[in-house]
């Protein structure tokens, strides 16, 4: 009776893409945040190329997990807003298929707001920022934060305060994840040896898999009552 | 009520939220093609019911059976017989009718071969085919409410169920409503309707159900009460189940202000 999960997902994927390219709301407010964060961190922190060098993984993350919260929140509230999250509800459908759905489209939309970011810093700070194992690190920490953030944005997206509320449940949770990200990003564009920080995108994708697995299953849970 | 097996079921219902109980022990049959309009104040329970047969909440005890799937053990299955219409559209404002259509019609697992067609002959039932291709945001309420019909019809529901539909509707969007909604049921589509419009619910129902904290407190066919007097029915029946010192519910008898 259950509609196939794949035909699912797709479907509501291919629903956040299409209203999200027509109304490009998500990617203009997040991009904007991402630029002006950049920009403020650049002009504040005045420092030579290995302070810098320090910093610029920082600046990248807490930019990345701050655009993601509004993204997030957003995303999760439109749904709401017009009770067409209660429509996707009412569907004969599983559960774990709109959590899936849901959260590709906000990989999808983080993602293209951390591939701004790159060549933003890269031109900000003179520090080269695009290269094949930044680009896996950013994969890597934006699907940890992408899960966690599409179950909670689903929790809170329901309560008056749920702006501060989500950042106030998200940040501690994906603490690790921006750890573990922002560690092997300083090392890689510190021209470390790989042995240094191979270990951090493999803790990342450890905790990819766990947070994935246990928001999956946790989802139809959380969201019915 | 009725002769005609019962496609909705529900018995012993409880639904209790934070200790109070909203539900208490409600036993309801519909048959098919019956349509009920469901009055009641405000807290009497009917949007609780209403989102209990549609699968939105989980009852404290007791069954809901739809066409035999039973609830919530056979959830996926209860929710493919149910369409609903509610005060909100359920719709996204940055598509199109038609692509909101399309997207429903994907979740409900409508064959790609009768996809097309299907949503054609909706748009043309809800009188929206000229505005298919227009962004759902750029709608009126009331055509929103038109095309949350299309939507609720496109899987062939066994039961359609309406929570306050004409909620912020002016008197010609409601009456363009109560088309829809009469044609509908003349096609035998099975319906329960929430409403607090009295004059409104006597003219598309063919059976009247009056909830008073969280029970039936009135159960009849339509055309056993005479015309014009369901406001005074109405009244009785709330009074009746009402202590003497508690505040009289506000009876309504024309289109509800918008929200």
């Amino acid at each position: 009776m259950k509609t196939g999960f794949w035909q699912v997902t797709f479907a509501i994927l291919r629903k956040d893409m299409l209203a999200e390219i027509r109304s490009r709301e998500l990617l203009s407010v997040m991009g904007l945040f991402a630029l002006l964060s950049v920009l403020i961190f650049s002009f504040a922190l005045e420092m030579d190329r290995e302070a810098r060098e320090t910093a610029i993984s920082g600046v990248i993350w807490v930019t990345v997990a701050f655009a993601s919260i509004i993204g997030l929140n957003r995303s999760m509230s439109s749904e709401r807003e017009q009770g067409s999250f209660d429509a996707l509800l009412l569907a004969p459908v599983d559960r774990s298929a709109l959590f899936l759905g849901k959260f590709l489209g906000n990989f999808v939309v983080v993602l293209l707001v951390g591939l701004i970011l790159l060549p933003l810093g890269t031109l900000l700070y003179n520090i080269t920022l695009i290269t094949p194992w930044v680009l896996v690190i950013l994969v890597l920490g934006i699907f940890g934060i992408s899960t966690t953030g599409t179950l909670l944005a689903a929790m809170t997206a329901q309560t008056r305060a749920r702006d501060a509320l989500l950042s106030i449940a998200m940040l501690p949770i994906v603490l690790p994840v921006l750890l573990a990200s922002v560690r092997a990003t300083t090392s890689i564009i510190s021209g470390d040896p790989t042995d240094l920080w191979i270990s951090w995108p493999q803790i990342l994708l450890v905790m990819d898999v766990i947070y994935m697995v246990l928001c999956f299953f946790t989802f139809g849970f959380i969201i019915e009552e | 009520m009725s002769d005609t097996p019962a496609v909705l079921s529900i018995r012993e219902l409880v639904k209790i939220y934070d200790f109070i109980p909203v539900l208490r022990q409600l036993d309801l049959d519909v048959a098919q093609g019956d349509c009920v309009a469901l009055l009641g104040p405000n807290g009497s329970g009917k949007s609780t019911l209403l989102r209990l047969i549609a699968g939105l909440i989980k009852p404290s005890s007791g069954t809901i059976e739809i066409g035999g799937w039973q609830m919530p053990k056979e959830a996926a299955a209860v929710r493919a017989q149910i369409g609903m219409v509610s005060h909100q559209s359920l719709l996204y404002g940055n598509l199109t009718a038609r692509e909101n259509l399309v997207f429903f019609a994907r979740l409900y697992d409508v064959p790609k071969n009768e996809r097309d067609d299907r949503i054609a002959a909706l748009l043309e039932q809800v009188g929206l085919t000229k505005r298919a291709e227009s962004l759902v945001r750029t709608f009126s309420r009331g055509m929103q409410q038109r095309l949350s019909i299309a939507r609720a019809l496109l899987h062939s529901p066994h039961v359609l169920l309406f929570d306050e539909p004409y909620s912020g509707l002016d008197q010609d969007a409601a009456a363009m409503l109560d088309d829809i909604i009469r044609h509908t049921h003349q096609d035998g589509q099975t319906m329960m309707i929430s409403t607090h419009l009295l004059e409104r619910a006597q003219q598309v129902a063919t059976r009247v159900m009056i909830l008073n904290r969280g029970r039936v407190v009135l159960d009849k066919q339509a055309v056993a009460i005479a015309e014009h007097q369901l406001a005074s029915v109405y009244a009785q029946a709330i009074a009746d189940k009402i202590p003497s010192d508690a505040p009289q519910p506000r009876i309504e008898t024309s289109v509800e202000p918008a929200s």
